[in-house]
């Protein structure tokens, strides 16, 4: 089978979707690698250096999508790139599905088979081709970089003969990979780090990176079944807004990574956020490219406010390294998929069929929704503790009148019993029933494996008995009495001997 | 001879050792402690009694004390661990009795009828009650002893209509009870051996009604049962001691019915007033098994403990019957010095008596630390390699969880199952107590290993050893 490799046409994709590494591999899954001329330039590498690796160079792209089985992409494709492929082309490729009915309807009606890699589930099995995870985790390490070129001062706090350095603040909204990767790098770096993230569940992994999570006192949580999170309520983003507005002003380095997939991305830093923000002021926006979560960013662009504040609304993408990894990512994929020799569409597969957004002419989008919340799915926290909360209360009020029912009864059959019973009988009924309640206080504590010592001890207490048969003895062994009393003292010292021998005996074998 | 009050403040110091006994128990550490209280304070309230006014008869007393604690001793003595059930329902109907002779002999005590009226009536219904407590301990432990000796058909013994017999005779009782505390001087008698024989016959049928599974229930049941007849012989003897510890045993066998009810997930009067057949209401033919059952022999199963690194052992009373708890400590020494995580995982009704198993790998010198109960063990065992289930049966049945229809649906039990692998020991492919086929069998990760647990566990440890 064919694999081909075009090279991207947008001025600002700098990746590639294979290197020598990933072209050796493929080759080793069975599979003929054609790239197109001068493809990796922008990341490094040369055509020799493909070529080396095992790679034919093809001069034009239309060779690429007229003659492979499969075709290798970054970039979602343009339609006159689409207008090239051939029927029955598998396309591994970046496609946003959500954003872009119109490429998918087109590749559908060309036949052609796209995976969009962004689209592949979030489930452990599939990690290892996440495109998101690992150009997440570039995007959270260079977020830190960029940031910290731009921003004027060390990132660590120090004391030097020439005075104190203050440590830089730094503020990461949005712990998904690139938020704890940048939270990651901004810690090694020296910075005091703050996330924030409105799903609760994070907060442990926010704290095991060394920030500090930071929330808001409204009980909601923003996790969802898929594992991203959802739009938030309007008090709970009015409080958000304030917790916000209060870090600006305090914190040098502003990180945004909040996403909300197939829509804008959340305006979080607003103007007047920005406003009261410190000169020489670093925000790195990372939603850039759905909209930006400031208000202020210029997708692709970097620039300073009128009040000193740098917002960088592009980053440098690594491409080298990018590319390793997503061509990586693909590699696991075609692995996944039965490499050349077995190569096939498996729309059982949880994966394959999740990701494979158009099939044999037919749009598969969305997808089935798939839960991997490392948090099970659940009502909204606020509900649920509110719910808890009542039905508590309720418990325990019912519990409290039940009590007191049973209480009153009670009481008014022990007034109908003193009515009654002698002063001696009433007497000895007070001494059974606080036994009754001592003998159920002490039982509780006996751990399990002493029940049977428990059995055995309590058996040969019981033989107390023998205390009635002692008060009954007379002097006159023909008394009908006496004889039934011998009886009972004989049985009961069997019963006390031989309950307490075999206790002994029993705990004698217990040791550590 | 010593005045009322000094025997007043013996039993008292009585009932307090006798308190401090039980509540040692909470821990393995102080339990011995716990029996020594016991046996100080029952020498203390047999003393204050002796020697108490109006005592007399020493030298029957002394002799029978004498006669019955060489009985006693022996019989504790000569007692296999794996026994212990049967002696201790055995020592539970003397109690029984003794209680049961003790009313009689109180009810032809001419004190007994020189009482006023109303007294006169209390304490006679004292008495009947006490006797008609005492004749259901004698005879269900009887049965009780039966059924775990294995004397009498373990299965339950159920007749339509038993619970309205049940009931009519205790109205008779009560009516008889109400005849015989109107009787003048010892005439009642008659109507108190009528009643004895009738609760006799209640306390037959009681036990005989119960399975065999449901043993450490009706064991402790009647533990309970022979505390309260002590209470009661307590009131009719004006004995404060007898009523404090009376209910003090009492409500420990009451406590411990519970907890095995609970581990069972049944309610307690099902299991008092109802066999285990017929528990669940579809009642219809159990799901039927999948699968295949496979079975491995000794030298397998020894290459498969080789190769694994943890291990839990479930025993069952299979294990108490063949006695395999001496070879199955050597193997887990065996494996532990091998590196091998190995650990006990105990059903609170494993056995046939509560903490059954707990003794008797005690008894053969398992370490207590690595004897765990269910809900400790539970969630380690899907990362466990083996478990093997030596004599064990319904405690590990899958059906409890999956199988609506299952008579033990809903009962907690120990899930087997998740591990990688499970070896079953078993004499054969017979259903267990409960009298339900276990599922596990059939899974594709289970494999059975047929014969005696002890000869099983020997080969085994042979082949490890070779």
């Amino acid at each position: 089978m064919k694999v081909g490799i075009p090279a991207e046409i947008a001025p600002n994709e700098l990746r590639v979707a294979a290197t020598p590494k990933t072209v050796k591999r493929l080759q080793k899954q069975g599979f003929e690698v054609f790239i197109q001329q001068n493809a990796g330039v922008k990341a490094n590498f040369s055509d020799k250096e493909f070529e080396e690796a095992g790679a034919k160079i093809v001069p034009t792209a239309a060779q690429i999508y007229s003659q492979s089985d499969i075709v290798l992409k970054v970039k979602e494709p343009s339609p006159e790139e689409v207008d090239q492929m051939r029927e029955g082309l598998v396309l591994l490729s970046y496609l946003w599905p959500a954003q872009n009915p119109a490429l998918l309807q087109k590749l559908a009606d060309k036949k052609v088979n796209a995976v969009a890699m962004d689209a592949i589930p979030r489930i452990s099995r599939a990690q290892k081709m996440d495109v998101l995870s690992s150009m997440a985790n570039i995007a959270g390490y260079r977020a830190v970089i960029e940031s910290s070129f731009y921003f004027g001062r060390f990132l660590n706090g120090q004391i030097t003969a020439a005075g104190k350095v203050e440590p830089a603040k730094v503020l990461v909204i949005g712990a998904g990979v690139a938020g704890l990767a940048a939270i990651g790098a901004a810690n090694s770096l020296g910075a005091i780090v703050r996330a924030f993230d409105t799903r609760k569940e994070v907060a442990e992994q926010i704290e095991s990176m060394g920030a500090q999570f930071l929330t808001v006192d409204i009980e909601e949580d923003g996790a969802t079944a898929s594992g991203y999170s959802k739009e938030m309520s309007k008090a709970f983003i009015d409080a958000e807004m304030a917790l916000f507005k209060a870090q600006a002003a305090e914190v040098d380095i502003i990180i945004t990574t909040a996403q909300i997939p197939g829509k804008p991305a959340p305006k979080l830093v607003l103007e007047d956020h920005v406003a009261v923000m410190k000169p020489g002021s670093v925000i790195v926006d990372l939603a850039a490219s759905s909209g930006g979560n400031c208000a202020l960013t210029k997708a692709g662009e970097v620039y300073t406010t009128a009040n000193g504040v740098t917002i960088l609304g592009k980053l440098n993408q690594l491409p080298n390294q990018a590319s390793q990894l997503y061509g990586n990512n693909l590699c696991h994929l075609l692995d996944d998929m039965g490499k050349a020799e077995k190569f096939k569409i498996d729309m059982e597969d949880a994966v394959v069929s999740r990701a494979m957004v158009t099939h044999n002419g037919k749009i598969n989008w969305p997808p089935q929704p798939l839960p991997v919340s490392s948090a099970p799915a659940k009502k909204s926290a606020a509900v649920q503790a509110q719910e808890v909360k009542e039905s508590e209360a309720q418990k325990t009020k019912q519990q409290a009148t039940s009590m007191l029912i049973r209480l009153v009864v009670i009481g008014a059959l022990l007034l109908l019993l003193g009515q009654f019973a002698p002063g001696d009988f009433m007497q000895h009924f007070t001494v059974f029933v606080l036994a009754v309640f001592v003998g159920w206080q002490v039982i509780w504590n006996v751990s399990h494996s002493l029940h049977t010592p428990l059995m055995a001890v309590t058996n040969a207490i019981s033989g107390i008995i023998i205390v009635g048969g002692l008060l009954q003895t007379t002097n006159d062994l023909t008394n009908p009495m006496t004889i039934l009393a011998f009886i009972a003292i004989l049985v009961a010292s069997i019963n006390i001997v031989g309950g307490f021998v075999v206790t002994r005996r029993m705990l004698n074998m217990f040791k550590k | 001879m010593i005045v009322k009050e000094i025997q007043t403040a013996a039993y008292l110091f009585a009932s307090i050792l006798f308190i401090l006994s039980l509540g040692s128990l909470s821990s393995q550490e102080s339990a011995k402690r716990g029996v020594f209280y016991g046996i100080v304070g029952m020498l203390i309230a047999i003393l204050a009694t002796v020697m108490g006014q109006g005592v007399q008869g020493h030298a029957y007393i002394i002799s029978a004390i004498a006669v019955a604690s060489v009985i006693g001793v022996l019989l504790a003595r000569r007692v296999e661990m794996t026994s212990m059930p049967q002696l201790v329902a055995i020592l539970h109907s003397f109690v029984g009795l003794a209680a049961v002779l003790v009313g009689y002999g109180s009810y032809l005590d001419p004190k007994t009828h020189l009482l006023e009226s109303t007294e006169h009536s209390i304490h006679l219904v004292e008495v009947f009650i006490g006797v008609f407590i005492g004749a259901i301990t004698f005879t269900g432990s009887i049965i009780a002893w039966g059924k775990l000796e294995g004397k009498v058909r373990s299965k339950p013994l159920l007749y339509p209509g038993r619970h309205l017999v049940n009931i009519v005779l205790l109205l008779v009782c009560i009516v008889l009870g109400v005849m015989f505390t109107g009787a003048e001087g010892t005439t009642g008698m008659v109507y108190l051996y009528i009643m004895t024989a009738i609760a006799s016959f209640i306390g037959v049928m009681l036990v005989m009604a119960i399975g065999g599974a449901d043993m450490p229930v009706v064991v402790s049941m009647l533990n309970s049962y022979s505390g309260w007849a002590a209470s009661a012989a307590g009131f009719m003897l004006g004995n404060d001691l007898l009523i404090v510890t009376g209910a003090l045993v009492g409500s420990s066998g009451a406590i411990l019915s519970i907890i095995m009810c609970e581990a069972m997930n049944r309610s307690f009067f099902a299991v008092i007033f109802g066999g285990f057949g017929n528990a669940p209401a579809s009642g219809g033919a159990a799901a039927a098994m999948e699968g295949e059952v496979t079975s491995v022999n000794h030298q397998e199963v020894a290459q498969l403990l080789k190769e694994a690194k943890s291990l839990v052992i479930v025993p069952g009373y299979g294990m108490a019957v063949a006695k395999a708890q001496y070879p199955i400590y050597d193997l887990v020494q065996t494996l532990r010095k091998a590196g091998k995580q190995v650990r006990f995982a105990i059903h609170p009704v494993a056995g046939r008596l509560p903490g059954h198993m707990n003794v008797l790998l005690a008894e053969a010198n398992v370490p207590y630390d690595i004897v765990l109960e269910m809900d400790e063990i539970n969630e380690d065992l899907p990362n466990t390699d083996v478990v093997m289930v030596i004599g064990a049966n319904d405690v590990v049945n899958p059906g409890a969880q999956d199988d609506p229809s299952s008579p033990i649906y809903g009962m907690p039990v120990i899930e087997a199952w998740k591990a990688e692998k499970v070896i079953v020991m078993k004499r054969s492919m017979s259903v267990g107590y409960a009298g339900v086929e276990n599922p596990l069998f059939y899974k594709s990760n289970a494999d059975m290993l047929y014969g005696d647990a002890k000869d099983s566990v020997e080969k085994i440890l042979g082949y490890l050893k070779a």
